[in-house]
């Protein structure tokens, strides 16, 4: 455990050192902000200085330079001293540290298929959920975290090429507009830090991952559900079963590194489609299609 | 940090890969990132992996090594695909293609290749015969988007080249050369002789790379008479492995470079490339070359401006390396790129429209994660 003292003079000095996966990352940065949400989400994945030798990532969250920092601050996102992305509002400066660093994991983590997609584990079983955003992924991957279900990624699955297990990466999960109250008043043990308004996302609002997440958070999971959700206001909520063609073609269709790993990433998506019970979801109310999941046994629905 | 070591060790293990053996964690934290930024990620590790030791590499910075060669050997499969294209759509029209630089590094199986990145495909066309090939690669869907009016009359009446060409369906892009220097360049190379020498490429007929000699001279010529050199280390290690490869086949190599640089009117750039490939990574020039060299070599003062500005230039633009007047020396290496492309009456104006083109466009940086 690190001291709050402690993390500030690490994040001003030489750098914090997250275990973030299979990633450490070293995070520099003087925002009062970025402390507090570290302070909030990833005080159980902090290590220790001396015994971090190596990191795979070096970001900097700092204040983007220039004289409109007067009218209008903004921060900026550094990996190794270089800015890939337009600075964003000083307000948006955490969840710019969570988006770029899914940048820094898509562009260098090719030892997995990377795949937008949510993960959750029970009994050592993996249901895998890649969606579009407004499918409705976050709310429900917020929902089966907070009763019972191991959270492995909100939106950032990685498959490792080498054993086709999946790999946890848990982060706080990202829950947009109503989501945030919904997952509020559902779950008053649930806890989510400060709203950032008007992002490209609409109102985001990170939810800190469950105890058993952040510790099992080496154990990777073998793949046994893999479920397309739909969000459908109004609709019926109902699990149907997938082609496994189909089902292989949208995962990989999902996937932000395909072409780079070719052949080894059809293997392995290929791989977790034979393992899967493939599933489309069409989900409407929140209560049936969590009872709908909850239910799902080895084999199929 | 110790910034100036960490880059010793990057050349030592391109050259004595065992070297890694002597590593810590700590010591590849810095490796891997100045290695990345000198886009010599992927060809660290293919060069361990040659030499067998890749087993001596921890699994953390090893991640990312392997991570790059993935990428690479991607990168490579897309340029094999696209130089099938490209003889395609031009040898039925019968006009012969020289691959240059990295395409031609891996078509040719040459030893600086595995590992190597690159983004862009470089060729030449014989120059009686680029409007005809623009046209063929039309048809086979490359198109040239993105440059207005004023960039399209620039490239064309005062370059060595086409405006880039943008593949329609898979965005990928071709520079199609005509010659190895702008026309307006203080030094002017013969493309005849290139054409002349040029090394027919096995399955492709009309494919050609260019001759040992010639690779080098342009190789060099690209470095340090044309190119920016934000990958210049990179190209100084490919210059390197190219020297050593060739120089080992043929015992009569380094006289023939040395005659045919100054035959090629490019004695100059490979003097350059010769110092600062010594200098950098022990290149082994023998000495004779120098002397063969020496009409070429610049005066004292020159040479003295020229370390200063080189040294400075060659090392990877990566914060470790920088030094107080490392900004200093690229902003003159560009100013000099420049001047010895065109003469200054051509050269203001466009970089003053340049200048005020860019500033117009804002900086070029993607708008969001």
């Amino acid at each position: 455990m690190t001291a709050p003292e402690d993390l500030r003079a690490g994040l001003r000095g030489a750098g914090v050192a997250l275990q973030v996966g299979p990633f450490v990352v070293r995070l520099r940065s003087r925002l009062d902000r970025v402390e507090r949400a570290l302070a909030l989400f990833y005080d159980r994945q902090l290590l220790p200085p001396e015994q971090t030798a190596f990191a795979d990532f070096h970001i900097t969250l700092a204040r983007a330079s220039g004289l409109h920092w007067l009218w209008r601050p903004q921060a900026r996102f550094f990996l190794d001293g270089r800015s890939p992305f337009r600075p964003l509002p000083l307000a948006h400066a955490y969840p710019l540290f969570e988006w770029g660093l899914n940048w820094c994991i898509a562009q260098h983590a090719h030892d997995f298929l990377m795949i937008h997609a949510a993960v959750l584990e029970r009994d050592g079983q993996a249901l895998v959920m890649p969606g579009e955003p407004g499918a409705g992924k976050s709310t429900l991957t917020a929902a089966l975290t907070l009763s019972g279900w191991r959270l492995l990624s909100d939106e950032f699955a990685l498959l490792a090429l080498k054993s086709g297990k999946l790999v946890a990466l848990p982060r706080p999960v990202s829950l947009k507009n109503a989501a945030i109250d919904l997952i509020r008043e559902r779950y008053p043990q649930a806890v989510i830090g400060p709203a950032s308004h008007d992002t490209s996302k609409g109102t985001v609002a990170h939810l800190r991952p469950t105890d058993t997440s952040i510790e099992r958070m080496q154990a990777p999971a073998r793949p046994a559900w893999l479920v397309f959700p739909r969000f459908t206001p109004g609709g019926r909520d109902q699990l149907q079963p997938l082609a496994p063609a189909e089902a292989l073609q949208r995962l990989i269709g999902a996937s932000f590194n395909y072409s780079v790993v070719g052949g080894a990433g059809f293997e392995a998506a290929a791989d977790l489609i034979e393992q899967s019970a493939c599933m489309q979801l069409e989900y409407a109310d929140l209560d049936v299609t969590l009872g709908l999941l909850n239910g799902l046994r080895e084999g199929g629905p | 940090m110790n910034a100036q070591l960490t880059l010793t060790r990057l050349v030592t293990i391109l050259r004595d890969p065992g070297a890694v053996r002597d590593l810590s964690l700590a010591d590849w934290d810095l490796l891997v990132r100045l290695a990345r930024v000198a886009s010599l990620e992927g060809r660290l590790q293919a060069v361990i992996k040659a030499a067998g030791v890749l087993s001596e590499v921890p699994p953390a910075p090893r991640r990312h090594l392997d991570a790059a060669c993935t990428l690479a050997d991607r990168q490579h499969t897309m340029l094999r695909w696209e130089v099938a294209r490209i003889h395609e759509a031009l040898a039925g029209a019968g006009i012969p293609v020289l691959l240059l630089k990295g395409g031609a590094y891996v078509m040719a199986g040459l030893p600086c290749a595995p590992g190597r990145q690159f983004s862009d495909l470089d060729v030449m066309v014989p120059q009686p015969q680029l409007q005809t090939a623009e046209q063929h690669l039309f048809v086979h869907g490359w198109v040239c988007e993105g440059y207005d009016a004023y960039d399209q009359t620039y490239y064309r009446r005062w370059m060595h080249e086409l405006p880039p060409l943008t593949h329609m369906r898979r965005k990928s892009v071709l520079d199609v050369h005509h010659t190895i220097l702008p026309p307006t360049a203080r030094l002017r190379p013969d493309p005849q002789k290139l054409w002349s020498a040029a090394v027919p490429l096995d399955g492709f007929p009309g494919l050609h790379v260019l001759a040992p000699t010639d690779m080098v001279l342009h190789s060099a010529t690209h470095l340090f008479h044309d190119g920016e050199l934000e990958n210049g280390l990179r190209d100084l290690v490919d210059l390197d492995a190219l020297l050593r490869h060739f120089a080992e086949r043929d015992p009569g190599f380094w006289e023939q470079l040395t005659a045919r640089a100054f035959e090629m009117d490019l004695a100059r750039p490979l003097y350059y490339a010769l110092r600062y490939g010594r200098e950098f990574l022990a290149t082994p020039v023998p000495d004779s070359v120098y002397v063969r060299l020496a009409p070429a070599r610049p005066a004292a003062p020159l040479r003295a401006v020229m370390d200063a500005l080189f040294r400075r230039g060659l090392r990877p633009h990566h914060w470790s390396c920088d030094g107080p007047l490392s900004g200093t020396a690229r902003w003159w290496l560009y100013v000099r790129s420049h001047y010895l492309r065109m003469p200054l009456r051509l050269l203001l104006p466009h970089l003053v429209r340049k200048a005020i083109k860019e500033r117009r466009a804002g900086k070029r940086e993607q708008p969001e994660p």
